[in-house]
């Protein structure tokens, strides 16, 4: 299985999706992320592991500018995605956001129904010319998310209706409603039984062949499940990134191996 | 000996019961305190609440049933037919006029046994000590309110004894029961909880003060006048000589365009205001102008009231009325639905302002970041997923608006003009039920007329529209609170 | 997971630096609503800023009264004759306007009214002045007094700009011919614009005086009225707070009396004047007018916000300090009074002055009790009789001069506005303080 992945990996991996270079955050005063450079893959799940408060969820919000709401944010360096900065002046992050899907750590169904949920991200972007487009959208985000056939039947319920791992899906299926290139993922299992956890981690596996997928886990375990790049941080810093089988079996920094081994974090 | 030396009677019989309670307590532990249950001043409070309780209980009751009894006991001795309530206030009257012409020393008590009232000018003689009587006093009066006098005396009389005997017999007997072993500490804690208990159902009585006062005044106009005319009356003019017509439906409908005019300028004002406040505004400028919003809502209601009348009215009228410069002609005086309405509206800009900033930022930050990760601009986020979010709590806030509104007082007073008036034109002056509740209740009015009575039965109105409104929008409120808890 | 196989989606070839039209219509949107936003709070501050000015504007003026400087000969046989007249005033009357007369001859203006014409320029409450100033001070007589009397409204009105020419040519009063020669004596310094400490510490006066009305007496009537309402208020407030917050047992009652309280708070104040009226005056016997009725109405209006203050404090100190009591061997009641009670004394405090200033400002159930109208003429003999005297309140005064027929009330409305907002000023401003150097952070 192990190699199975690996062989995967290799064969996409020549494809640079995001690039980061000398990546800076602070957040007021505080120092967030400090001179992070990474380059992500396209068609990979790249997990960011590392204790809590390391940045690893600063940094994935820089990626499709989400840290642009916190007033108190301030961002240096470069973020490419396809060749073309992010930050330059001339990219609006609505559109950013679009191409940039994110699914967050508690799940958050707005309090529509399941169909509107899923139509909203198409309706504000304008990608459906008409109600039957619009349908044929959400069924192929719901069946995407493979949520379809629990839900077809009740589309119109309201999404808070569903359980824990529904909504998770439900919060995909809508992120991937918009058609976008680069899904992030903020530890999307962390309120989530072990059942609609490995649901979600089998999902993210199929999402895999058409996006570039960045999770970001506490769960070593979970990195190691899902992910072909693991990238470490620690306080702010980019400690280590590779491979995901070599970061678990053979890292090189002794910072990583306390922590994969349980010292640290 | 008047109510207010008896309570001093009984405070100085209840201190001096502290005292004995508390030297009682420590000798019977033979001055070692920790030979007691509980520490020396309870059973010094202990003893003092069993003098005090007992004998201010029974001083509050008997001060409410004394006047009862001594009314029916005169009632019997006026002769029937006559206008009881009438006479009876004349009777109450006289009585204290005569007491106190007695305490003042206008009158000496034989006197007062030998008056006459045909022969002495008994209104002159009160009016000197200060009581004004409104018509000459017939005899029957007179002799009613003597009796009224000497009853009401010797009750009084036998309440101080009784009041004051009672809190003799509650301090020997709470000084009787102390020992070491009593559980002084517990006893006073009880009731002191059940002290605090009342003080909470002072709300309750409150309400029940004004439920009561309310209906029966308001049976009392239906006795009057018939509840049908008043609901379905559409012409309001009352007449203190009678034959007034007291229809309400005018004044509903003034309230209800005023409140309309008002909610038309707070909403949209107050809940644009709220959404930038909250989604928009750097932290430095909501802290600047969120408190200066705020000030609206602490101005007194007259401070409005002399804007409308002074200021804002004149200013309307240089605008719409005759002459003006959009030549219009719209608008007589300055007094309008439009005036108060327009100022109402400002009052209530605050108001509706802070209740939606707390209920859109009740609406969980998932899911602001939920929207704008799927691409979603910040006024797409709010009108899309935060408004309909928050809708519920909105329409809470603007029912508390509407409630507001609809009982507010000295705007309408001094704002909307005194006319009532079935118009759709907001720029004539309407009168509302609260600026009628003044004007029927401040003039010289007999309280027991039609004219006087009805400002109750408009006060009941008003109490169960803003009621209803208040319940459901706090229902609504908690509802919506609850759901994202 | 059958049914999540889908085609790889093709990648849209846009540059992100590229823009489209249906961003910039987006963005235009953006830009719209957040323009709406900000008009709103513009409107509402510009709402601020005109009530503001509106006060200012008219109100500062009631600060400085206008004064005519006349000395008078104090002629014991004069002041005898005055006295054994019938009118007495109208004697007193003549030698003040005789001697007005006389200055405006030494001052060398010339004019052809008689003294009775020219002493339209002066406040009727002259001869009064006067006549209490020369029975007061018996031992003057011979002497020459110089007395500041109030000039009469018009005049006043003139020289404050309120009242114009043009105005005065409907007025029976004054005419141009006085207005020339108030600017003559003007120019002499012999009428002169002053503060008016009558205006802040004065009773009111008839409506045909408003050059005499002051706020004084309405002032003292809101004290006593604040005193029986902090009297009343702050202990059962803190006490049914305290019962609620720390001892009441959750049943169905508890809920009434708080569905209860919250309600109270959104009853229309008019409500709480027809309880004042039905229960204290009709029913209780309690005098009407009198400050310690509005104090009773004005605490039943108050105590639901205090209450819920209160509990909001209560509820903020941690149940640690309740444990650490109740640990040591105190009991419930004492914990509460020992320690949660001082601890949360300092929100109390800053709820109840925030109440305080509410029924400070109150004017409408005042009006119901017969807190209004002229009876704001007399001081408080003392303490007992400032609470049961017929009194004002501020606010009830302020409406009484905005009803009054006379313009001129109105700059005295606008100027007890001035003092009202004052107090209310000072009271919010004592509970930020408070609110400040207290703040705990658990």
């Amino acid at each position: 299985m192990d190699d199975l992945r690996r062989t995967e990996a290799l064969l996409s991996q020549q494809q640079t999706k995001i690039s980061a270079r000398n990546v800076q955050v602070w957040y007021g005063d505080t120092h967030a992320i400090k001179d992070v450079s990474v380059e992500i893959a396209d068609k990979t799940t790249t997990a960011f592991i590392g204790p809590s408060g390391c940045g690893k969820s600063t940094f994935l919000r820089c990626i499709n500018r989400m840290n642009d709401t916190i007033p108190a944010a301030r961002i240096e360096g470069d973020i490419e995605i396809d060749g073309e900065d992010i930050y330059d002046r001339r990219v609006d992050p609505v559109r950013l956001r679009a191409k940039v899907g994110m699914v967050f750590q508690k799940p958050n169904p707005f309090p529509k129904s399941i169909y509107d949920n899923v139509a909203y991200g198409p309706r504000i972007h304008g990608l459906a010319r008409g109600r039957a487009e619009l349908d044929a959208i959400v069924e192929k985000a719901l069946r995407r998310a493979a949520l379809w056939n629990e839900v077809k039947d009740r589309l119109t319920a309201p999404g808070t209706g569903l359980s824990g791992g529904q909504q998770q899906r439900l919060c995909i299926a809508r992120a991937v409603a918009t058609e976008p290139e680069v899904l992030l993922m903020d530890e999307p299992c962390s309120a989530l039984d072990p059942i609609a956890t490995a649901q979600v981690e089998e999902l993210i596996d199929e999402l895999r062949q058409n996006y570039s997928v960045v999770i970001v886990t506490h769960s070593m375990q979970q990195a190691a499940r899902v992910s072909q790049k693991t990238a470490f941080f620690h306080l702010g810093h980019l400690v280590e990134f590779g491979d995901t089988a070599t970061i678990f079996t053979n890292p090189e920094d002794s910072r990583t191996e306390s922590y994969i081994s349980g010292r640290i974090g | 000996m008047s109510a207010l030396v008896i309570v001093l009677i009984v405070c100085a019989i209840a201190a001096a019961g502290f005292v004995l309670g508390r030297a009682r307590a420590l000798a019977s532990a033979g001055g070692d305190i920790r030979g007691l249950h509980s520490l020396p001043s309870y059973y010094g409070l202990n003893v003092a609440l069993a003098a005090l309780l007992p004998a201010l209980l029974l001083l509050a009751l008997w001060s409410i049933a004394q006047p009862l009894l001594v009314e029916r006991s005169v009632a019997a001795m006026l002769p029937d037919g006559v206008d009881s309530a009438l006479v009876m206030s004349d009777v109450r009257r006289v009585a204290d006029g005569l007491a106190l012409a007695v305490a003042q020393g206008a009158l000496s008590p034989q006197e007062v046994a030998a008056l006459d009232a045909d022969a002495t000018d008994l209104r002159a003689t009160l009016g000197d000590v200060g009581v004004a009587l409104g018509s000459a006093v017939t005899p029957e009066i007179l002799d009613a309110a003597r009796t009224h006098r000497a009853m009401s005396a010797t009750g009084d009389l036998w309440r101080a004894i009784v009041v004051i005997a009672a809190a003799l017999a509650g301090t020997a007997v709470g000084w009787s029961v102390t020992n070491s072993a009593l559980r002084a500490r517990n006893l006073v804690e009880r009731v002191a909880l059940a002290l605090l208990a009342f003080a909470a159902s002072v709300a309750i009585l409150t309400t029940l003060g004004i439920v009561l006062s309310l209906i029966f005044n308001t049976l009392e106009f239906f006795r009057l006048y018939p509840a049908s005319e008043f609901f379905l009356g559409t012409t309001w003019s009352p007449s203190f000589g009678g034959g007034s017509e007291l229809g309400i439906l005018p004044l509903l409908w003034g309230t209800l365009y005023i409140s309309f005019i008002a909610l038309l300028v707070a909403v949209p004002i107050g809940l644009f205001a709220a959404i930038y406040l909250s989604e928009y505004a750097s932290p430095g400028v909501r802290g600047i102008v969120k408190p200066l919003l705020e000030m609206l809502a602490g101005i007194p209601t007259i401070v409005y009231g002399l804007f409308a009348l002074l200021t804002v009215g004149p200013l309307l009228v240089e605008l719409f009325g005759n002459g003006g410069p959009l030549g219009l002609g719209w608008m007589d005086g300055g007094t309008a639905v439009m005036t108060a309405g327009l100022v109402m509206g400002i009052m209530l800009i605050p108001f509706v302002s802070s209740l939606s900033d707390d209920i859109i930022n009740a609406v969980p930050q998932a899911l602001r970041d939920g929207s704008l990760g799927l691409g979603a601009t910040r006024s797409e986020t709010v009108r899309q997923v935060i408004l309909p979010a928050a809708l519920p709590g909105i329409v809470g806030a603007v029912l508390l608006a509407a409630s507001r509104a609809i009982g507010e007082t000295m705007i309408v007073v001094l704002g909307a003009g005194a006319a009532a008036r079935l118009s759709m034109n907001p720029f004539d002056a309407m009168t509302t039920v609260t600026a009628k509740i003044v004007s029927q209740l401040t003039g010289d009015a007999d309280f027991s007329s039609p004219e006087a009575l009805v400002a109750f039965a408009l006060g009941m109105t008003l109490f169960v529209i803003t009621l209803v409104l208040n319940v459901f929008a706090l229902w609504i409120v908690r509802t919506y609170r609850e759901q994202y808890d | 997971m059958s049914d999540a196989i889908a085609p790889t989606p093709p990648a849209r070839a846009v540059s992100l630096h590229a823009t489209d039209a249906r961003t910039r219509r987006r963005n235009a949107a953006e830009k719209r609503f957040k323009a709406y936003g900000l008009t709103a709070i513009g409107i509402g501050l510009a709402f601020l800023a005109a009530l503001l000015f509106a006060i200012v504007s008219n109100g500062s003026a009631a600060f400085t009264q206008t004064f005519v400087e006349v000395p008078i000969t104090l002629d014991a046989e004069e002041i005898a004759a005055a006295e054994s007249s019938i009118v007495k005033t109208s004697k007193y009357r003549e030698i003040i306007h005789g001697a007005l007369l006389e200055q405006l001859a030494d001052a060398g203006i010339e004019t052809d009214m008689d003294a009775a014409e020219l002493g339209k320029i002066l406040s009727s409450s002259e001869a009064a002045e006067m006549r209490d100033f020369a029975l007061a001070n018996p031992e003057r007589m011979g002497e020459t007094v110089r007395f500041d009397f109030l000039a009469s409204s018009r005049v006043d009105g003139y020289l404050k700009g309120r009242v114009t020419r043009d105005a005065l040519a409907r007025d029976q009063n004054l005419d141009a011919a006085h207005l020339d020669l108030v600017d003559r004596l003007a120019e002499q310094g012999i009428v002169v614009k002053r503060f008016n400490w009558d205006f802040i510490l004065g009773a009111d006066a008839s409506d045909q005086r408003p050059e005499q009305a002051g706020i004084g007496v309405a002032m003292l009537g809101s004290f006593f009225m604040m005193l029986v309402v902090l009297a009343l208020a702050l202990p059962i407030g803190v006490a049914a707070s305290i019962y609620l917050e720390e001892f009441a047992p959750k049943n169905r009652i508890t809920d009434f009396i708080e569905v209860n309280i919250s309600n109270l708070a959104a009853v229309p104040s008019i409500v709480f004047g027809i309880l004042g009226l039905a229960v204290f005056i009709q029913f209780a016997g309690l005098p009407q007018s009198a400050p310690l009725v509005g104090g009773l109405v004005l605490t039943l209006m108050t105590l639901p916000t205090i209450i819920i203050s209160t509990r909001a404090a209560l509820a903020a100190v941690p149940p640690s300090i309740r444990a650490a009591a109740l640990g040591v061997g105190a009991s419930k009641m004492q914990s509460v009074f020992h320690h949660v009670l001082p601890l949360a004394m300092p929100g109390i405090l800053t709820g109840t002055i925030i109440g305080l200033a509410q029924a400070l400002g109150e004017t409408a159930p005042l009006l119901l009790i017969g807190m209004v109208g002229f009876i704001a003429s007399n001081y408080p003999d003392g303490v007992v009789s400032g609470f049961t005297d017929p009194n004002s309140a501020m606010p009830a005064q302020i409406y009484e001069w905005a009803k009054r027929a006379d313009p001129a009330f109105y700059e005295r409305a606008w100027g007890g506005i001035i003092i009202l907002l004052l107090f209310l000023m000072t009271m919010n401003f004592i509970a930020i303080l408070l609110r400040r150097r207290f703040e705990r952070r658990w």
